[in-house]
């Protein structure tokens, strides 16, 4: 098992945040929009160099998704901010028909995404988003995994032309990706190889899938571990290259099975190459308040969890 | 351009409406007859249009939309006349008019720029969002230091959805004062008039709350009254006010049978119907 170490834990958006303030110096089209979130969303560096491309929509997110669709026109490049729940759901048929269809150029930039958000409960935990903007057509969706990686994923799209889901979360997680990495939209990440099972992650549980590979690793089990940080269009090469080596598979997000990184995976392997799969993701359930370590606990989203996942996928092989 | 001329291009216009929803069998005639004089005063009299020409003659349409006015049709289930106007103008031929709400067109039930169709800057049809769009539209253009302005026009009936207000709340807050909302105040929808359906009580009132600078065209089928009204919005811009338009139509103007109701929302007539209409209708420019 290749060694990861972290020196320090930050939030994701964090990373979001402090990518802003550079794209702020590098991109003059990049315009930032948000609906009463400026402290979470961590944008107020970049709101105070650049007064005058900030946009603050109030509590109104449709409005706010169309005026992103609208600046596009004049060549802007909008980041719309707010929580995930309310960058998806809420105004789901605005992005469909003003961005998606309509082919603006908006990122969608949205941060305490999932269970992790924690006290604030089941009202604010998304944990449908990604199954809504994987089925949405011209979407592309991504879910770094660490500050760093988010970093990169939020610089990186701003030079991609089209509509994206950005993403990411309140807790502070480990650092543990390169602060230089080059991000690739689309392209998976090989975290560790292996030969016994594949373990794909995305968003934070790439570190429990990292924390439960050195635990298998320990029991003689080699686990391959790949982070999926783009969940559409998905790095279907990668995932069968390693499947077909290993012949199992574990899905590892903090979403619902159903709809997520999980059945994309499954599709593809339907259509391919059948093997055995299980799911670490939440069981068609809502969340409920609770601080992020226990709710990873009490819903399975934990290392132990990925663990026991992996021993039952082997002995289906 | 002289009245009499653009008085011709409406009447065409109006032709080209009851044919295309006639020979698709399905689109909606009242809300564009009703709309018919203002759009049609927007693009031939009052915006101001890249005219370059590029490929096959049309007008070469840019997306960006520099330079230029820009319009935004949020009720966008009035496409028959969206699409005529803009074949008027000179972004395509005619002859794609035919192909209105058919297999393979471009011409899609409400508009879109998925297909590629010049003249068009984004979807519309799912109703509420066009003003949102203008806003940004607008937003872009001052930064980008462009002077011209951003048109949108949005149903009463559209009036009754959320979104609406979020940026009936936004634009004056932010001082949009490039923009110019017009209201179509034809007082039907599809399920009967808009008083009875769900009451839109004093939009004047409402929009002055919000912060807008409201003012109206009474006889909003009178494209000589239209003309007047846009050259009055614009010298209310650049006040530090979006301005909005209450414009008072007859759904299905210029066809009488199609007027008085809620009925022609969204019908096709039949051959003896367009017949009727077409009388009514002089062909002014020559049909597609």
């Amino acid at each position: 098992m290749k060694k990861y170490t972290f020196t320090e834990s930050k939030d994701t958006r964090s990373g979001f945040g402090d990518a802003m303030t550079e794209l702020g110096e590098s991109h003059p089209n990049v315009v930032a929009l948000c609906a009463d979130l400026v402290g979470s969303l961590k944008i107020a560096p970049f709101i105070k160099n650049h007064p005058e491309r900030f946009i603050q929509t109030g509590i109104a997110e449709a409005n706010m998704m169309g005026i992103a669709a609208g600046l596009t026109i004049g060549g802007k490049i909008p980041y719309a901010t707010t929580f995930a729940n309310f960058g998806s759901g809420r105004v789901y048929d605005q992005i469909r028909q003003s961005i998606a269809y309509s082919d603006k150029n908006v990122k969608i930039a949205v941060s305490h995404a999932g269970l992790t958000l924690g006290e604030d409960g089941a009202t604010h935990q998304i944990l449908e988003d990604l199954a809504m903007m994987r089925a949405m057509p011209n979407m592309t969706v991504i879910n770094p995994c660490d500050y760093n990686q988010t970093k990169a994923a939020t610089k990186a799209v701003a030079d991609f032309e089209g509509p994206v889901y950005l993403r990411f979360g309140r807790p502070v997680v480990p650092v543990f990706t390169p602060a230089d990495q080059k991000f690739e939209i689309g392209k998976a990440w090989m975290v560790n190889e292996g030969k016994d099972v594949t373990i794909i992650a995305t968003g934070h549980l790439v570190w429990e899938a990292i924390k439960a590979g050195e635990v298998l690793a320990e029991q003689g089990i080699d686990a391959e571990i790949i982070n999926i940080h783009t969940i559409k269009p998905l790095d279907t090469a990668a995932i069968l290259k390693s499947v077909k080596k290993t012949k199992c598979v574990v899905t590892c997000e903090e979403h619902q099975a159903n709809g997520g990184l999980g059945d994309a995976v499954a599709q593809t392997l339907a259509k391919e190459f059948l093997a055995p799969q299980e799911y670490i993701a939440v069981n068609d359930s809502f969340g409920e308040s609770g601080t992020p370590e226990q709710l990873m606990v009490k819903y399975g989203l934990d290392s132990k969890n990925i663990i026991e996942a992996v021993k039952k996928v082997i002995a289906r092989k | 351009m002289q009245t009499p001329e653009i008085k011709d291009i409406a009447t065409q216009v109006r032709r080209d409406i009851v044919r295309m929803v006639h020979g698709c069998k399905s689109g909606h005639p009242g809300g564009s007859l009703g709309c018919t004089d203002i759009v049609v005063a927007l693009y031939f009299q009052q915006m101001k249009i890249n005219n370059r020409k590029g490929k096959g003659g049309y007008i070469s349409f840019k997306m960006d939309g520099i330079d230029e006015d820009l319009f935004f049709l949020s009720n966008g289930h009035t496409s028959p006349l969206f699409y005529s106007v803009l074949a008027r103008r000179g972004y395509f031929g005619i002859e794609e008019l035919s192909t209105f709400r058919k297999l393979n067109s471009r011409l899609q039930g409400h508009p879109t720029t998925h297909e590629g169709l010049p003249g068009i800057r984004v979807a519309s049809g799912s109703l509420g969002q066009g003003m949102s769009v203008g806003i940004g539209a607008a937003m872009a253009k001052k930064l980008n230091g462009d002077k011209n302005l951003v048109y949108v026009l949005m149903g009463d009936g559209e009036q009754q959805e959320g979104q609406v207000w979020e940026a009936a709340q936004f634009a004056p807050h932010h001082k949009v004062d490039n923009l110019v909302g017009i209201i179509d105040l034809n007082g039907q929808q599809i399920d009967g008039s808009t008083e009875q359906v769900m009451s839109n009580r004093d939009l004047k009132a409402k929009y002055k709350a919000f912060g807008w600078n409201v003012m109206e065209i009474k006889e909003g089928n009178n494209i000589e009254a239209c003309i007047a009204g846009l050259r009055k919005a614009k010298r209310l811009t650049g006040k530090g006010q979006p301005v909005m338009i209450l414009l008072y139509t007859e759904m299905g103007a210029g066809v009488d049978f199609m007027m008085g109701s809620h009925k022609w929302h969204g019908i096709a007539p039949n051959d003896e119907q367009l017949a009727a209409a077409l009388a009514q209708l002089p062909s002014t420019l020559a049909d597609y």
